[in-house]
Order: C-alpha cells, then sequence, then structure tokens
C-alpha cells in the first residue's frame, strides 16, 4: 500500500509542500527573532540574587559567594562537555543547565558576563532594593545603594537614599545638557571657525596673496573666537564643578563599598521594585534613548542617531542623484532610441548590471571617485589642505555616488517597464492632437509613469539602505565625530565621514571588543533597519500594483 | 504651452488672423526648438548615463592593466668612472633620491659622485691602520649600506655609507657621509695577525656577527650581543664580544651570514656551499656541504636576496639559481628552489633590489637581465655594453641603475619596472615561497617589513569563493527549486498571493543582517547542536512524510476540511515540531553516539577541526540570501508554461505529478537553469555573509567544518589598507574585475535562456 502511495507522486508533492514551509519559517522565524531579540533588549529586566555554592567531592565545606545579576541567556551542556572543562558535576541528569548572568560592574571584577552553573546556584531571590545605575563608561553597574554624598559629606543614607539619588540624578542631567551643549556646539564651531582661518591663510599664501592686511583681517578673527574660547572655557569649568559635586556609596555583589560620583550616571532604577506600568514607561524612555542619543562606549551602549542620520542623508542624497539620471536614461531607452539589436543589448546589459557583486562598485567607486576625481578636486580647489586630504579620501558625497552607480539599474529597469504599459493609444492620441513629442512626454508620458519612477527610486533606496560592502570602502566609520549637515556654514559637508545603520551592525556586532554585552543593541538595530527596508519594499510593491490596475482599466 | 493655437477663434478681420498665424508660427517654432531640445538632452542624458554605467568595467579594466606591462629601460647618460685614479671600484652603491652615488675602491677610498654627470662630490678616505692594506671586502643589508674592508692585520674596519636631506636656500641638497656603527676603531678579527681573505657580516639591532677566512686557512667567526637595543646612531656601543674559530672549513671563496644570524654560508672554491648552524656558537655543526652548480659550471657570484634568507648562485655559464634552506626529515637541507638561465656566460655581478624580491644580473659579454625570483620572471635582458661589465648599482626604488665596465666606463640607467611580480604563474600555480617547506597555494599580501615576500595566488581566494558558493547552492537549491514547483503548480491561488511577496520580500533583506545573525547567533546554535542539526536532515523529511501518510488515512470529511492546495500550511506546524525533537534531542544523541561532544570527536575520529565560523553556517545564511532569487524565477518559469500543455497531459491520463515530472519541469528547465546561474552569480558576489560567518582564513580546505575566504570578502578587507597603484591594490582591482565578468557573463547567459524561454512559450 506504501508502495502504491508513493508510485502516485504524492509523498513528492507533500515534501516540495515542505520546502515552501521551511522557506516560509527560514523567512518569518528570522525576522520574528530579531523582533524579539531586539525589542526585548529595552525591557528593564530583574535582578537576582542568590548564593553562588560550588560544591565539590574533595571539599565538602565549600564557600559560598553572592551573587548578583541579570539572566541574559541560558543553555543546556552535557556532563562530559562540563567534564571535559574541568567541572566535575555528579547530577542524575545527562545534562546541565548553564546561565549567562550579566553581572555588569566591570570596572571591579574586569567583565560583564559570567557563565554559572544552575546546580551551584541556592537561595535565589529578587530583593526590591537592587539598583542598577546605567553608566557613562564601564557599564552596568549592580548592586545596593548605600547613601548619596554631597561635597563629600553624606546627605542621605539607607532609606532615604534613593530619593535623594533620583533628585539628585535629575540635577546632574541638567547640567549635563549644558555642558553638552557648549562642549559639541559652541566649542565645535568655534573649531571649525579656526580650522577656516588657517586653512584661509594657507590658501592665501599658496596663492601669493597674503597682504598683511588680509593676514591682520584672519588674524583679528582669530583672536575673537579665541576671545569666544575662554569665556567658554570659564563657564565649562563652573559646570563642571557643580557637576562633580555629588557622588553615591554603592555595596557591590561581594560587598565591596564604592563611591560612583553621579556625573558618570546616566540612569537609575530599581527593577525589582518596579510595577508594569513603570516598567513600561522605562521601556520607552530607553527605546527613545536608542533611536535619539549618540553612542556611548565605542558604540556598545547608548544611541543611534548618528548612525540613522547618516544612513538617511546618505540615501537622500543618492536618490537626488539616481532619479533624474536613471529617468532620463530609461526615457531615452524606450522614447526615444531607435529599437533594434543595439538598445536590446544595453537594455540587458542594464538589467545585468543589477546582479554585478556590490563590491565591485566599492572597488570602482574607491578608485574612480575617491582616488581619481577626489584626488584631483583636491589639487584644483582644496591645495590648501594638503596633503591632507578633502574630498580625496571617503565621505558621504562619494558614497551617495557610488550607490547611485549601482542602483540607477533598478531606476532604469523599473521606469521603462512603467513606460512599457502605457499604451499606444495614449501616445498616438496625444501626437495626433498635435502636440510634439516633447509634449507628449511632458504632460502625459512622464505624469503617467510618474509611479513607476516612484516604484524604481523607492527600490533603488531599499537597495541602497541595506548595501554594506561598497561603503566600507568609501566613506563609512565607526564613529564620526560630527554629522555631515550641521549649523557651520556650508551646512552641508559632503567631504565628511559619516556612520551607517549596517555598517554599525558589522562593526559593533563583530569588532567590538565587548560582543556580549554589544549583541542586544546589534539586534535592535537590525531590526530597525529591516523595518525601514521592508516598509520601503511593501510601499513599492503596494504602487506597483495599484499603478497596474490602472493601465488595466486604461487598455479595456 | 497652452494650446491656443488649435483654439485661435474665426476671426473675422483678416487683420486678426495674420496676428493670430504669425504668432501661431512664432510659437510653432518655440515648441519645435523645445522638442529638439528635449530629444537632445534626453539623448545626451541618456546615453551619458548609459556610458557612465559602461566605465565601471573599463575603469577596472585600466587600473589593472599596468600590471600586464613589460618593463622598459633606457640610457640616461654615461662617463667615465669618477676618480678612476683612486682605485678600482669594490662596490658601487645608489642612494634614495637618485642623485648621488659612491664607488668604494680598493685603496679605503669612498668616492661619492653625482648620479647624473660623474663629478666627485666628496671623496672619503677610510682611515686604515698604520702598515695595513685592503684584503678583502663584503657588503652586507644593501637598503643599510653596511660595508667592511678586511685588512692585511687580521682587523676589519666595518662601516655605513648613510644620506641626509638638507634644504639651502629652498634647494634640496643629498648630504652624503660614512659612518661607523661600532666606531671607527678597526675590529681585531685575528688576534694573530694574519691577512683577511674573505669576511662576511651580518648587523642588526640587537647583533652583529663577523666572520673572516685568513690566508693561513683558518675561519674566525665573532660575535658582538649589544647591551641596550641600538637606537640612531649611538657612537658609544658597549657589547659582549665571543669570539671563536671554526675547525676543518678551508679553500673559501664567499661567506655569507643569514638575516637571523644563525646560519653560515660559505662557498668553496670546489664549487660546493657548506651550510654552518652558528646560533650556539658553544657547539656549531655544519649541517651540509653540497656541490650547487652543474657539474661543467664554476660559481662566479654568490649573494643574498632581499631578507636574507635565499640564496643567489651565479656560475660562469649565466645560469642563476636560489637556494634555500628547508626544514626536512633529515633536518635543514639546502634546496635548490628555481633557476634563471637567460644570459649563457659567465655572470659577474648580481645585485638585489631592495624592497622587492627582484635583483638584476651583469656579465662579461656585457648583458644585462633583470630578473624577479617570486614570479620566476626574467623580466628584461639586453646587451647594454660593448665591453664586459664589472659592477652594477641598483637604486632603492629600483628605477636607475649604474653599471661599470672592464674599461671604467659608466652608464646611467633608467627603467620602468612597477610590477615585477605579476605573472600567470604567481596568480594562479603553486609557488615555492622563502622559508616554505614546499610550493604552495598562499595569499598573504601585506606585512610591515621591506623584506617580506608577498604572496599573491588567487587560488584560495578563488577556491573560498567557490566553497562557499557550493555549500549556499547545496542548501538553497533544493528548497528553493522544490518550493517554486509547489507554489507554481500545487498551492492554492489565495495562499500563493501571501507566499510569493513573503519569500520574496527576503530577497530586500540586508545581507549584513543575514551575516550579523549567522556569525553571532547561528553559529554558536550550530556549535552546541550538532548532532540535532545533522540528523534534521533526516528527520524533517521523515516527519513530513510521516504526516502525509497519516493525513491521507484520516477520515474524508476532516481531510477536506483543508482545501487543496494548503498542505504548505499544514505543514509548518509539523516541521516546528519535528525541528524541536530534533533539536532536543541534539544532547542525548552527542552524549549516547559522540562521547559527548562531537566536536571532540570529529577531531579525534575523523580528524576534521571544527571551526565555529565554518562552511555550514555560510551556507545556510548565503543559501536563504539566494533562496528568493532562485525561488522567485523558478516559479515564474513554471507557472508560466502555457496551460494547455498541463490540461493535455493530465486529459492523457497522467497524474498530476506526472505531468509534473514529464511536461511541466522539462519545458521550464532552461527557466530552472538560468535561475540557478543567477543565484549562483549572487553567492559568488555576496560580501558581508562571508565575511561575518567565517574566520577569513584563505585555507583550501573543502571540509564543511572549515571556513574559507573568498575574492569578494577579500576585497572588503584589504582595499581600505592597500597602497594606491601599488601591485596589490591592482591584484584587487583584478579579483573585482573578475567578480564583475564572472557575474555579468553568467547573468547575461542566464538572461538570454530566459529570453528564449520567454519565445517559446509565446509560440506554443
Amino acid at each position: 500500500m506504501i508502495k502504491k502511495w508513493f508510485k502516485s507522486g504524492d509523498p513528492w508533492i507533500w515534501l516540495n509542500a515542505a520546502a515552501v514551509s521551511a522557506s516560509l519559517i527560514i523567512v518569518l522565524g528570522l525576522l520574528a527573532l530579531i523582533a524579539v531579540k531586539g525589542l526585548s533588549h529595552f525591557w528593564p529586566k530583574s535582578v537576582m540574587q542568590a548564593q553562588y555554592v560550588q560544591a565539590t567531592a574533595t571539599n565538602s565545606n565549600p564557600e559560598s559567594l553572592r551573587i548578583i545579576g541579570e539572566v541574559h541567556n541560558q543553555e543546556e551542556v552535557t556532563l562530559e562537555a562540563l567534564h571535559g572543562m574541568g567541572v566535575h558535576l555528579e547530577l542524575d541528569a545527562l545534562t546541565a543547565t548553564r546561565i549567562l548572568l550579566k553581572t555588569g560592574n566591570r570596572d571591579i571584577s574586569g567583565a560583564d558576563f559570567k557563565w554559572m552553573l544552575q546546580p551551584y546556584l541556592k537561595d535565589e531571590q529578587y530583593p526590591e532594593n537592587i539598583v542598577v545605575l546605567e553608566r557613562r563608561e564601564w557599564g552596568n553597574f549592580y548592586g545596593f545603594l548605600k547613601s548619596v554624598k554631597s561635597d563629600n559629606k553624606t546627605v542621605a543614607s539607607e532609606d532615604t537614599a534613593w530619593q535623594e539619588l533620583e533628585t539628585q540624578l535629575e540635577r546632574a542631567e541638567l547640567i549635563y545638557k549644558q555642558i553638552r551643549e557648549i562642549e559639541k556646539d559652541d566649542i565645535g564651531s568655534i573649531n571649525y571657525g579656526m580650522e577656516q582661518i588657517r586653512l584661509g591663510k594657507r590658501r592665501l599664501e599658496l596663492e601669493k596673496e597674503d597682504t598683511p592686511e588680509r593676514i591682520q583681517k584672519l588674524d583679528l578673527e582669530r583672536k575673537q573666537l579665541e576671545k569666544e574660547y575662554a569665556v567658554l572655557e570659564q563657564d565649562l569649568k563652573k559646570l563642571y564643578k557643580k557637576f562633580n559635586r555629588d557622588s553615591i556609596i554603592a555595596e557591590t555583589m561581594s560587598g565591596q563599598q564604592i563611591e560612583i560620583p553621579l556625573s558618570k550616571i546616566v540612569r537609575a532604577y530599581r527593577p525589582n521594585s518596579l510595577n508594569i506600568f513603570q516598567k513600561i514607561i522605562l521601556y520607552f524612555e530607553k527605546l527613545w534613548e536608542f533611536v535619539a542619543d549618540e553612542p556611548r562606549e565605542a558604540n556598545t551602549e547608548g544611541g543611534i542617531f548618528p548612525a540613522i542620520f547618516g544612513t538617511v542623508m546618505m540615501v537622500l542624497l543618492m536618490s537626488v542623484l539616481v532619479t533624474p539620471f536613471g529617468v532620463i536614461a530609461a526615457v531615452y531607452l524606450r522614447e526615444y532610441a531607435k529599437q533594434g539589436a543595439f538598445t536590446r543589448t544595453i537594455r540587458i546589459a542594464v538589467n545585468n548590471l543589477a546582479g554585478v557583486p556590490s563590491i565591485v562598485y566599492g572597488v570602482f567607486g574607491l578608485g574612480f571617485f575617491v582616488y581619481f576625481l577626489g584626488g584631483n578636486l583636491d589639487q584644483l580647489f582644496y591645495p590648501e589642505a594638503l596633503p591632507s586630504p578633502t574630498f580625496g579620501t571617503p565621505g558621504i558625497l562619494w558614497s551617495s555616488l557610488t550607490l547611485a552607480i549601482l542602483t540607477v539599474p533598478v531606476v532604469i529597469v523599473a521606469t521603462e517597464e512603467g513606460l512599457s504599459r502605457i499604451p499606444r493609444s495614449i501616445r498616438e492620441g496625444s501626437l495626433a492632437l498635435g502636440a510634439t513629442k516633447a509634449e507628449t512626454l511632458w504632460r502625459t508620458i512622464l505624469p503617467m509613469a510618474t509611479p513607476s519612477m516612484m516604484t524604481g527610486m523607492i527600490l533603488a533606496i531599499a537597495r541602497a539602505a541595506g548595501e554594506v560592502a561598497p561603503l566600507m570602502l568609501v566613506g563609512v566609520v565607526k564613529l564620526a565625530p560630527s554629522l555631515p549637515l550641521d549649523t557651520n556654514a556650508p551646512f552641508f559637508h559632503l567631504e565628511r565621514k559619516f556612520m551607517h545603520l549596517g555598517f554599525h551592525i558589522y562593526d559593533v556586532g563583530f569588532q567590538s571588543p565587548n560582543v556580549e554585552a554589544a549583541r542586544p543593541l546589534v539586534y535592535a538595530t537590525a531590526l530597525l533597519l529591516i523595518a525601514v527596508i521592508v516598509l520601503l519594499n511593501l510601499s513599492a510593491i503596494y504602487i506597483r500594483n495599484r499603478l497596474r490596475e490602472q493601465y488595466r482599466s486604461l487598455e479595456s | 504651452m497652452s494650446e491656443s493655437s488649435t483654439q485661435t477663434p474665426a476671426a473675422s478681420s483678416s487683420e486678426a488672423s495674420a496676428l493670430a498665424q504669425a504668432l501661431t508660427s512664432k510659437m510653432n517654432r518655440a515648441r519645435a526648438i523645445k522638442n529638439k531640445i528635449t530629444s537632445v538632452s534626453m539623448a545626451v542624458g541618456g546615453i551619458s548615463v548609459i556610458i557612465a554605467i559602461v566605465l565601471i568595467f573599463f575603469y577596472l579594466a585600466y587600473v589593472v592593466f599596468p600590471l600586464f606591462l613589460a618593463p622598459e629601460m633606457e640610457r640616461t647618460t654615461q662617463y667615465p668612472t669618477p676618480a678612476v685614479t683612486e682605485g678600482k671600484t669594490l662596490h658601487l652603491a645608489i642612494e634614495e633620491q637618485n642623485s648621488i652615488a659612491v664607488r668604494f675602491t680598493d685603496q679605503a677610498k669612498a668616492i661619492f659622485f653625482n648620479v647624473n654627470n660623474g663629478q666627485v662630490e666628496e671623496s672619503v678616505d677610510v682611515d686604515l691602520p698604520q702598515n695595513s692594506n685592503i684584503t678583502s671586502f663584503t657588503t652586507s643589508r644593501l637598503a643599510k649600506g653596511f660595508i667592511a674592508f678586511g685588512l692585511s692585520d687580521g682587523k676589519m674596519v666595518f662601516a655605513q655609507h648613510k644620506y641626509r636631506t638638507t634644504y639651502f636656500d629652498d634647494i634640496k641638497k643629498v648630504v652624503p657621509s660614512l659612518a661607523f656603527p661600532l666606531g671607527e676603531t678597526p675590529l681585531v678579527l685575528d688576534p694573530n695577525e694574519h691577512a683577511l681573505t674573505h669576511v662576511g657580516l651580518m648587523h642588526d639591532e640587537e647583533k652583529a656577527t663577523f666572520v673572516a677566512y685568513t690566508d693561513d686557512n683558518r675561519l674566525l667567526l665573532n660575535q658582538l650581543i649589544f647591551d641596550d637595543e641600538l637606537t640612531g646612531d649611538a657612537e658609544d656601543v658597549t657589547y659582549e664580544s665571543t669570539q671563536i674559530e671554526i675547525p676543518n672549513i678551508q679553500y673559501v671563496n664567499y661567506l655569507l651570514i643569514d638575516n637571523s644570524q644563525s646560519l653560515l654560508y660559505v662557498a668553496h672554491n670546489n664549487n660546493e656551499v657548506s651550510l654552518i648552524d652558528i646560533s650556539d656558537l658553544d657547539d656549531v655543526q655544519v649541517l651540509e656541504r653540497k656541490r650547487v652548480v652543474a657539474d661543467d659550471a664554476a660559481i662566479s657570484e654568490f649573494t643574498f636576496l632581499t631578507g636574507e634568507i635565499s640564496l643567489l648562485v651565479g656560475d660562469n655559464k649565466g645560469r642563476i639559481s636560489q637556494w634555500f634552506p628547508v626544514q626536512k626529515e633529515t633536518g635543514l637541507t639546502l634546496s635548490r628552489i628555481r633557476d634563471f638561465d637567460s644570459q649563457h656566460t659567465t655572470i659577474t655581478d648580481i645585485v638585489t633590489e631592495q624592497r622587492r624580491k627582484g635583483f638584476a644580473a651583469i656579465d662579461d659579454k656585457g648583458q644585462l637581465a633583470f630578473y624577479h625570483s617570486t614570479a620566476h620572471r626574467t623580466l628584461l635582458h639586453d646587451v647594454v655594453s660593448n665591453a664586459p661589465l664589472n659592477i652594477l648599482a641598483v637604486s632603492p626604488r629600483a628605477n636607475t641603475f649604474i653599471t661599470e665596465d672592464n674599461q671604467q666606463q659608466m652608464q646611467l640607467w633608467h627603467i620602468e619596472n612597477e610590477h615585477p611580480e605579476m605573472s600567470w604563474g604567481v596568480l594562479w600555480d603553486q609557488i615555492w615561497y622563502e622559508s616554505y617547506p614546499e610550493p604552495s597555494y598562499t595569499w598573504q599580501s601585506s606585512s610591515a617589513s621591506n623584506d617580506f615576500e608577498p604572496k599573491f595566488s588567487l587560488m584560495p581566494l578563488a577556491f573560498g569563493t567557490l566553497k562557499a558558493a557550493f555549500y549556499a547552492m547545496l542548501f538553497a537549491m533544493p528548497l528553493a527549486i522544490m518550493g517554486a514547483i509547489y507554489t507554481a503548480y500545487f498551492m492554492s491561488a489565495k495562499m500563493r498571493g501571501y507566499v510569493k511577496p513573503t519569500i520574496e520580500i527576503m530577497e530586500a533583506l540586508p545581507t549584513v543582517i543575514l551575516g550579523f545573525l549567522a556569525g553571532l547567533w547561528l553559529a554558536p546554535v550550530i556549535e552546541s547542536h550538532l548532532p540535532g542539526f545533522f540528523s534534521m536532515l533526516l528527520i524533517l523529511p521523515a516527519g513530513v512524510l510521516l504526516f502525509a501518510f497519516l493525513w491521507q488515512k484520516l477520515p474524508e470529511h476532516v481531510r477536506h476540511k483543508i482545501p487543496d492546495g494548503w498542505q504548505a500550511a499544514l505543514l509548518i506546524p509539523v516541521l516546528l515540531i519535528t525541528g524541536w525533537i530534533a533539536m532536543s534531542l541534539s544532547l542525548p544523541m552527542e552524549h549516547f553516539f559522540f562521547g559527548g561532544d562531537m566536536k571532540i570527536w570529529l577531531s579525534e575520529n575523523l580528524g576534521m577541526d571544527y571551526d565555529q565560523r565554518n562552511s555550514l553556517v555560510v551556507g545556510i545564511a548565503m543559501g536563504v540570501a539566494v533562496i528568493p532569487t532562485i525561488f522567485s524565477i523558478t516559479e515564474d518559469a513554471i507557472f508560466s508554461v502555457p496551460k494547455n500543455l498541463t490540461f493535455g497531459s493530465l486529459a492523457l491520463g497522467a497524474t498530476p505529478w506526472q505531468t509534473l515530472i514529464y511536461v511541466v519541469i522539462l519545458t521550464a528547465s532552461p527557466g530552472i537553469f538560468s535561475a540557478v546561474m543567477i543565484g549562483m552569480g549572487r553567492a559568488v558576489g555576496e560580501t558581508m555573509i562571508v565575511l561575518m560567518a567565517t574566520g577569513n582564513t584563505p585555507v583550501m580546505d573543502f571540509s564543511i567544518f572549515q571556513g574559507m575566504r573568498t575574492l569578494a570578502a577579500n576585497v572588503a578587507v584589504e582595499m581600505p589598507e592597500s597602497e594606491v597603484d601599488s601591485t596589490h591594490y591592482r591584484i584587487l582591482f583584478l579579483a573585482a574585475l573578475v567578480l564583475f565578468v564572472f557575474t555579468f557573463v553568467f547573468n547575461t547567459l542566464a538572461e538570454i535562456i530566459r529570453h528564449r524561454l520567454r519565445k517559446k512559450y509565446s509560440s506554443l
């Protein structure tokens, strides 16, 4: 009977069906995995306290260690594998559970994470008064708050300490904002101005127009800036003094008491005492920080705002470049060029360029745009900055151009498809009414093809937003000191390097010293990137489908 | 522009009509001009965009092209040997800027002269002890300019020629000088004060070794170990000196010490070479003595290649052979690596380039040849002089050289030789690199030191590329093609409407995300669930078949609740459950079959080492990246098989499965083939996944548990650090060009096949 069943071919159909199911599971599973891992990162997890008793056969009275931390991950290991690592555990089961605990306090213990064997954990509890401190350096702190000090005098201890910490933290946060504003914006633009003056001087020298009056004028400007700088420096000094006033005394899991200045604390909370609403509020606070703030600690904590900004700006610049040219090429190919073997060849070639590996475009961009074009631009227009290159080094302009070349086939193909769907009758009708070819094009054809151009542009953006390999050669960096758009004239700084979401994933996930701590952040970044790209693609599909229906009604 | 011309009211007066006509014609002209402008600008814009795209190919080719240019040389000038009365030339050298050269003579003079006209700039006398004269001479490490004179009283003068660039009134000037790294007092090598007939030396920051052979046939060695690492020109060097005599070595012709100062090479006058281990001065051992030239030939030149590892032996038949010691079971053996046989007459001088593994040789018939050792190439070979040539000097940048003939005439040549290390063999053949036990395919492009021998074999990279693509296709092809068959042929239209876009959206998924998941999530999961993972290959299909069989046994009214063509939806929970079972059986399986740890079991029983980021991980991740491509094209090809074919087949009594196999797939097979080609093209060029999901080691090993480095990943890793216009830079461009051409050809073929298929369908 089974033989007959096999002969009918039914099992094969089922196996083919299984292939579809497997593909679907992979796609949806991937998306779900990233979504869950990325979104759960911001949830304030409960912090466990337990005794770690490593009982062995030889040591009947082992030491009991107090440990505090978040359960980060857990897995099963065979006892044999543990044995191979030198851990001799006697259990009735084949396997034991191993817990990865985030214990934080990297400044004291040297590592953020510890693997713990479940059988050794005793007396697990979740005390309400455990505090989590997110710090500007050294990662999180887990422990107990003992007292709050101000000007080296204890102002609150034990019960009242938490209240005091919260109020003082708000004050510190305010001062921090002021400091950032001065350091980043004001001093940043003064430095920029000084650099411009230096370059201006050098330029005058090179052009042999360095008359004393001109030099004097520049010197005067510089003096003015220096004066402003001195004022700001004074302000900063005062602010820093205020900023460093308070500190807290906290106890770590080993009972050690340490002093942490409030200026180093970004956020403090007691996860075990939060109710669900407070947790939700905290969750969104952290989510907002992720989207809107700058990265801390070599990109492994804080936000990814510069990367979002860089990606968006690069992609916008690229679409400004790619759309007109792609549309012109498509219009030429479809409306003006003589249809024949030649245009067919070009069409196939353009189509296939979309399949050329992106790294090839990166190599081209580096060689042609950066070294050749950029190098020559520097010689011509920025000789004062040489030998340090202005455009002769990877930057956002070259990245956009490279990606524009990479995505121009997408725009051409999509626009051409739109143009080919416009019925002949429409063109002929327009021409029959006496319109010239140009008028037909501008008045009827292009407006009708707009949705397909939009589709092309959106697909190009979606492709560009996810490309990383070519950008690694032509412009991204792990940490850009300044955004490519700021308040210093000429506002757009196209020669600057920029940060990028995709590269951020690669860099933080694979090049950072503390991968384990950074991993959740990478999931969150990946989720953001996927969300943007899937949305773009869905909208392109939606527009395309609507477009098809429109033409269908035209044709009938 | 308004359409006013067509709406001109029928004017009663002719005047108005004339005005309107004039207006119309004016407007028409404007419209015609606009029309013209539009078409011209469209043509210009369109063509220039297309040219810009085509430019990619030509630019890549343009950068690669110089790799294959043959070197050229031309004579700049000639002049008689400067200060010819001051003695015979022992050694000739040019400094970095190509402005000053130096000639050391047998009258203990260093004559610095202008390279371009032969005028003496400065003549320095080397102070010799009283009543002594020069009996031997040697050089060492050309880039450092070390020279040494052996004297008739058993002493040795060790010096270094140096150059300093200064500006006098904005004019660049190179100032030469002679320095004495160990002080001006000559070193006493032979306390018995016999004449040194042959000398050799090696000197670095930690120690220096000097050897000498005396006229009473003793081989003496003196090693100095410096107390502090040498920095700059410390004149008051302090050191610990050890002096020994190496017994039983006689008839010495040449002495050389290698870069680590642990091997001494002695060429004897019977054309044999002794390899002597001097790493332990208390226990000096002769490792080997063997003949290094053909039976009828005699050694005429004996020197080191840059790096002081390889020996170059020139003979009186014009053959130059490269040798270096290779570790064999019997110990270190001097091995002949390759021969260069172009000159056919006595080699009189061999000079190595200072920054590359190239060298030049001159002979007694006035011929000059440039060679490259790694590439095994004779780059240039020409007669440059009527008289026999004696001495040769090559500048540090290897773009200028000077020859001196036995008529005391010097010639200055310029040579254009940018990429001597390139040859077909370097890229694709096994090459025997210095210090390697045997010829191998190796990619190792850069190192901090000038002495490094770059290894530019594209083989391991091409191999890695194909390996990654192979494993990716192994994973993707069955899933994508089978899935496409089901989706196009069996699936209900409604479900197809959901499934197709879902799988196609995966194509837009950035590969950096797939790579990140593969490297940081999948790799550890696979590592800890290895048996479970492999058992899935069996358990999943078995589970599906079992379910299908049981399903068929269900009463009809239950089965009919699920409409036909929704099997795939039913199978999702089945796959999830069987997959979960396989994974949770993983640890017990590991315990019962593999002694608790499959990785250890693999390496102990099968000898396979396990990398966490291996081909399996890459195969799956890249497979996921190409599944949508293959799926989508295959699905299109199958779906658009004309329906009358299938209906005909079904009407003749074939089952749906038979119709599929014998009619649909056969008809659509060119489409499926082109889908696979396009998928392959994508897998070959994929960069980020490979970069993140493997260790990026360029190994040639087909094991599924080892990583690889692909061409694309290699470009991404090395391009930013590569020096513009260097050989490395151009080879990376070559790799990019290869990728470009490969994928372009693959895609074009696939496109043509699909085009034909579409035509066939429409004719059916």
